[in-house]
């Protein structure tokens, strides 16, 4: 099961190192990672999706990285109502005498042009990865030349509907 | 560790010197009593520094034999062991140490030396990236960034290692850092503030209400003490808790020593090479107190068999333990110490372990621990072991590697007193013996210290005789000499049909003519009348002796659990 997990870690070298470092001892599949400054100084924050097989692997998971000296918070959020979002930017095979019609799938995705020339296009779309996944899917017959993707990043909204269960005991 | 009152006066001067000058202050602040380690170029400054304002220092002839002596002396004086390497290579050397002691949760603070901070990530001379290397191995590691930091971080490092469950910290000086000034007014008495690292030391009330419960409603409890009740000083505390409520008690490998070895409710050491008695009470007890054990393969057989009827509570300090190999019905985060003083104060009706405990009794009559002594084979070395114990009535210290003879020592040295067993367990690391009874004695030097090692591990670190020369500890060093790599020969003749690939060790050093080089003196024993004789005459020495005990080779430990089996399918059981 698929599982988005944001930390708080304090913002020195090697964090990042320490702590994809952990996932991969453990046997844990990184499917994305997102690492950037927060409101507080010299604090970061991670969000990262997770591969895992089951609840024991997952509250494992939490665990090992909530022993990690400079990981002050761990949270699963892929049960709370939260915000999810990741850009990315893709390279699209457009002649002249298609991208009218490439630029009507773009627009309701609110896919913007990034770069242009004389037959490539590159479009940024940002939202949640099934979004992107969507877009990415629409463009390719087209031919797509080049994919980046910055991974998720995720935020729990201020309202949640009902409490739903906390698998870490921390 | 008090801080008594000059050394702080003495800081407040002192700290006006070189990083180095700083970091030998501080564990002097520390209270550190002796450091293990070995000089070289990077840390050229720190020898100059430690030169100035001396601690005992002392120089291993190898920096795995000064790691493994640090083990030694952390496991039995439960202080923090010091380590001080140069770069590159000298901190290489230490990484098996490292994992042993992380593997073994023991605490150590290790200070490797790094190149300049200039030409680090250059491939400059004696470079390793020793942060990048330890990082998995370590509880935590630091490389130091300024030297304004560095106070700070070494009472980090200490702080960490020896808090919560202990563990190994390494802290990588680059060369500058060692040399440059320290400028800055040292803070005194701040506290150490590290707001992602709050070990829960406190059980929680409900938890341990419901294992009062619990225990009161069982009619087969058993506790399972691991090395978490050493860790926290709670051998006194789980022998009154097991005698007030009858309950019966076995050991972890690791855990041996926590209750005493001839306590009538101690059934002996549970797992792989555990007794009978041990591993059927866990098949058949309906409750399981696992008190500071971490549930290691080697202890659980095949976890579809393990404790199939029981309820199971986990004491633990770490968290991430509880639920990682076994499913938990009570988890209980705490210090052992603390959660069995939170388990007498309340109040619960005992249970009613008289069917229970008459069961077990009658079980380890029947099936004890067995061996065939015969004349003309030679020494069996279960009967070396018997023997040491006999010799020093079970309260020395002793110290082993891995393998047969560790096995061997766990099943029949049975310890009167915690703290007084030292050996490899989770790394499982040949070699570790040895220098760790160095360490050990450095530590107890009144007490007797027995290095118990195999003549195959022993080889690994004998260096290390140079230190019993130096020092004239008076270690003794008992090598069952099987002329084999033991438990490899085992494991080939039982599940390799017989195909000993490389295990078999035709030619060996004359150990005697050895320890003699070393200035030790040094026996071979080859019959039990000589051993009676010469083990009698090494304990009764004051100096360091080694003994060339030959034993039988083809000697298997049992009883045993199949790797791949469960607890409940032991072959070599007596009366099989």
């Amino acid at each position: 099961m698929k599982r988005v997990i944001t930390t708080t870690v304090i913002n020195q070298s090697g964090v990042l190192n320490r702590v994809t470092g952990l996932l991969m001892k453990r046997q844990f599949n990184i499917e994305s990672i997102s690492v950037g400054h927060t409101e507080q100084p010299g604090m970061s924050k991670m969000t990262f999706v997770v591969n895992v097989e089951d609840k024991g692997k997952l509250e494992q998971l939490l665990k090992q990285l909530q022993k990690q000296i400079d990981v002050i918070k761990v949270h699963d959020i892929t049960d709370k109502a939260m915000v999810m979002r990741e850009l990315a930017m893709v390279k699209v095979v457009s002649p002249p005498s298609v991208r009218n019609e490439i630029y009507a799938i773009v627009e309701p995705f609110r896919a913007t042009v990034v770069d242009m020339s004389k037959n490539v296009t590159t479009y940024q779309v940002a939202g949640d990865p099934e979004k992107i996944e969507a877009f990415i899917d629409l463009m390719r017959p087209y031919g797509i030349k080049e994919i980046t993707r910055t991974g998720v990043s995720a935020f729990v909204r201020e309202t949640q509907k009902a409490q739903t269960e906390q698998v870490s005991i921390l | 560790m008090g801080v008594n009152l000059k050394v702080r006066e003495e800081t407040e001067q002192k700290l006006k010197g070189s990083g180095a000058d700083v970091l030998i202050q501080s564990l002097k602040e520390q209270g550190v009593e002796v450091i293990f380690g070995y000089p070289g170029g990077a840390v050229l400054p720190i020898y100059d520094a430690l030169h100035r304002n001396p601690i005992r220092h002392v120089l291993a002839r190898h920096e795995q034999g000064a790691i493994h002596a640090a083990e030694g002396y952390a496991r039995v004086s439960g202080k923090t062991g010091v380590v001080i390497a140069t770069s590159g290579p000298g901190a290489t050397n230490l990484v098996t140490g490292i994992a042993d002691a992380m593997l073994d949760s023991l605490p150590l603070v290790v200070f490797t030396g790094q190149v300049a901070s200039t030409v680090i990530g250059t491939d400059a001379f004696q470079e390793a990236d020793i942060i990048g290397i330890t990082q998995p191995i370590t509880k935590h590691n630091y490389q130091v960034k300024s030297v304004a930091d560095f106070p700070r971080i070494i009472k980090e490092a200490f702080y960490i290692a020896s808090t919560g469950r202990p563990g190994p910290v390494v802290v990588d000086i680059p060369k500058n850092i060692s040399t440059e000034m320290f400028l800055t007014d040292y803070p005194q008495n701040e506290q150490v503030n590290l707001p992602g690292y709050q070990p829960t030391t406190k059980p929680n009330y409900l938890q341990i209400q419901k294992a009062g419960q619990a225990l009161s409603e069982a009619k087969k409890p058993l506790i399972l003490a691991g090395a978490g009740v050493l860790a926290a000083q709670a051998s006194e505390e789980l022998q009154v808790f097991a005698e007030r409520h009858k309950v019966p008690v076995t050991n972890t490998l690791l855990g041996l020593g926590s209750i005493g070895g001839d306590h009538p409710l101690f059934l002996g050491m549970a797992g792989m090479h555990g007794t009978y008695t041990a591993n059927t009470a866990i098949c058949e007890c309906d409750l399981l107190i696992n008190i500071g054990a971490r549930f290691d393969d080697r202890l659980t057989g095949n976890l579809a068999h393990f404790a199939p009827n029981a309820k199971v509570i986990h004491i633990d300090i770490d968290p991430a333990e509880i639920g990682k190999n076994v499913p938990t019905d009570i988890p209980i985060v705490a210090d052992a110490k603390e959660a069995l003083q939170a388990l007498s104060n309340q109040s619960f009706e005992s249970p009613d372990t008289e069917a229970w405990l008459q069961r077990l009794t009658a079980n380890r009559a029947e099936y004890p621990l067995h061996y065939k002594a015969d004349k003309e084979r030679g020494i069996l070395p279960q009967q070396a072991v018997e023997l040491i114990h006999r010799l020093t009535g079970g309260d020395a210290v002793v110290t082993t590697d891995v393998g047969q003879h560790q096995m061997w020592t766990a099943q029949y040295y049975r310890f009167n007193h915690p703290h007084n067993w030292v050996t490899s367990g989770g790394l499982g690391t040949m070699g570790f013996g040895f220098p760790a009874a160095i360490g050990a004695q450095l530590a107890r030097s009144n007490e007797t210290v027995v290095a118990v090692v195999g003549d195959a591990g022993f080889q690994m670190t004998l260096q290390e005789l140079s230190l019993l020369q130096e020092l004239r500890l008076p270690v003794k060093v008992v090598i069952l000499n099987n002329q084999s790599l033991g438990m490899v020969r085992q494991w080939q003749e039982t599940f390799y049909e017989e195909r000993y690939s490389q295990s078999l060790i035709h030619v060996q050093p004359d150990f005697v003519k050895l320890a003699q080089a070393y200035d030790i003196e040094g026996y071979k024993v080859e019959t039990m009348e000589q051993a009676e004789k010469v083990f009698a005459e090494a304990f009764a020495s004051t100096g360091p002796v080694l003994i060339d005990c030959r034993v039988v080779q083809m000697e298997n430990v049992y009883p045993m659990v199949a790797p791949g089996k469960g607890l409940n399918e032991m072959i070599g059981v007596k009366g099989e």
